[in-house]
């Protein structure tokens, strides 16, 4: 029996694991079915992590997370886990694909969010073929050509900025005409002769053909059609919270959720369910952001402790 | 505990000629990629002598991952005796790859 399961291996669930840890509890596993480090690991720069003055890539950001939560005996299992429930005597079960499964004393679900589709036709076929959700991955087979960026949040503008600096010529697409990205990073983009802006327009389709994406036609408000001839689209247009492992067999939920699926949790991170916290990008009004996500996961974990312990 | 093959212009079809082989497409600056490393790592021990677990750097490897028509990596290719018979985009969990050698074995 784990004292503490904590289920994702991003910002929340390390904070969690090196709070629960230091703080004594013994048998405490992060499952993760990859190397540790979470979304932000796909994200070109971060510079708004307080105390972090240098600007890393997401991936050279995590590099040391790792190292340091485990310092106090957190276990990572390589594992992907595909359902958390209850048992009757108030722990719980942990199953893991392959047909495995571990018992819990507590659960910290840390599962994050994964990029959202903006679900224009030819979206999902040509996904991975000119499609994509990650610029520092993908960035590179668009050297000197031309590619669309869609979206007008922090993200989209990022990542636009990014991919100025590897393709010919960046469009960024956005379906109205006003961001919501922060001010510095707007005036860069407005500011950058390699990017475009096409704007109050809804992606109708993407085409190609069997090698891959050759480009999108925009529509504007008017039903004025415009053709983009581009291999790239890179689509960030918000995230989805990865909530599916607290759904149950009959299609419920184990904890109480909001509307939209994210999961309701008080202010100590405690789920409607005793001994089932969530923390990151998962639970209600999350913020999003690394710093938030690593508060939470040490809340998470306190409050686990703190849980095992009475 | 066997080591995954590093595959270039060279030696790829050659290596993919027999038998199952699965090849992850990758690139060190790529998040998702760095991800599943370990998972190739335990792949190439638990398969070893039965499948073939290959890596293709894509940074250093270009004219490979424009013949196989690379766009997004990681993207994993599966081979049985040469011949292209699945893939899979982005990061994939150990028994997932697992279960897709195991059923072409």
């Amino acid at each position: 029996m784990l004292d503490l399961a904590i289920i994702g291996g991003g910002p929340a669930g390390l904070s969690a694991g090196l709070y629960a840890t230091r703080g004594g509890l013994k048998n405490v596993v992060m499952f993760e079915k990859g190397l540790p480090g979470g979304q932000i690991t796909s994200s070109s720069e971060i510079e708004n992590y307080p105390g972090s003055a240098e600007i890393l890539s997401g991936l050279d950001f995590m590099a040391p997370w790792s190292e340091q939560c485990m310092r106090f005996g957190l276990k990572h299992a390589m594992e992907e886990v595909t359902r958390i429930s209850k048992n009757p005597d108030g722990t719980f079960q942990i199953a893991l694909a392959g047909g495995k499964s571990e018992q819990a004393k507590s659960v910290i679900v840390c599962t994050g969010s994964t990029p959202k589709k903006a679900n224009f036709e030819g979206e999902s076929e040509f996904f991975g073929k000119g499609v994509s959700t990650c610029a520092t991955c993908d960035g590179f087979f668009y050297k000197n050509k031309e590619v669309v960026a869609l979206g007008g949040g922090d993200t989209a503008l990022e990542e636009a900025l990014y991919l100025s600096h590897i393709c010919s010529k960046v469009y960024l697409v956005h379906r109205r005409d006003t961001f919501r990205a922060s001010p510095s990073t707007i005036e860069k983009v407005k500011n950058n002769p390699k990017i475009e802006l096409i704007l109050n327009v809804t992606v109708k389709k993407a085409y190609g053909d069997k090698m891959g994406l050759n480009g999108i036609i925009v529509v504007d408000a008017a039903g004025k059609e415009r053709d983009i001839a581009v291999p790239g689209v890179f689509v960030f247009v918000g995230m989805n919270v990865n909530n599916a492992i607290l759904q149950q067999e009959d299609g419920s939920f184990l904890c109480d959720m909001d509307e939209n699926g994210n999961v309701v949790v008080d202010l100590s991170m405690h789920t409607s369910v005793k001994g089932l916290f969530a923390a990151g990008d998962l639970r209600i009004k999350a913020s999003k952001q690394v710093v938030c996500a690593a508060g939470d996961g040490a809340t998470a974990g306190i409050q686990a402790l703190e849980y095992v312990n009475h | 505990m066997g080591k995954y093959l590093e595959l270039n212009a060279s030696n790829f079809d050659s290596t993919v000629a027999e038998g199952v082989a699965l090849v992850d497409f990758w690139a060190p600056w790529c998040g998702p990629c760095r991800m599943i490393a370990p998972v190739i790592d335990e792949l190439a021990g638990d398969f070893d002598g039965k499948a073939k677990i290959c890596k293709v750097n894509t940074d250093e490897e270009q004219d490979v991952a424009i013949k196989y028509g690379i766009r997004s990596i990681p993207t994993i290719l599966f081979f049985k005796n040469g011949e292209l018979v699945d893939q899979m985009i982005g990061a994939s969990s150990k028994q997932v790859l697992a279960d897709k050698i195991n059923s072409l074995l």
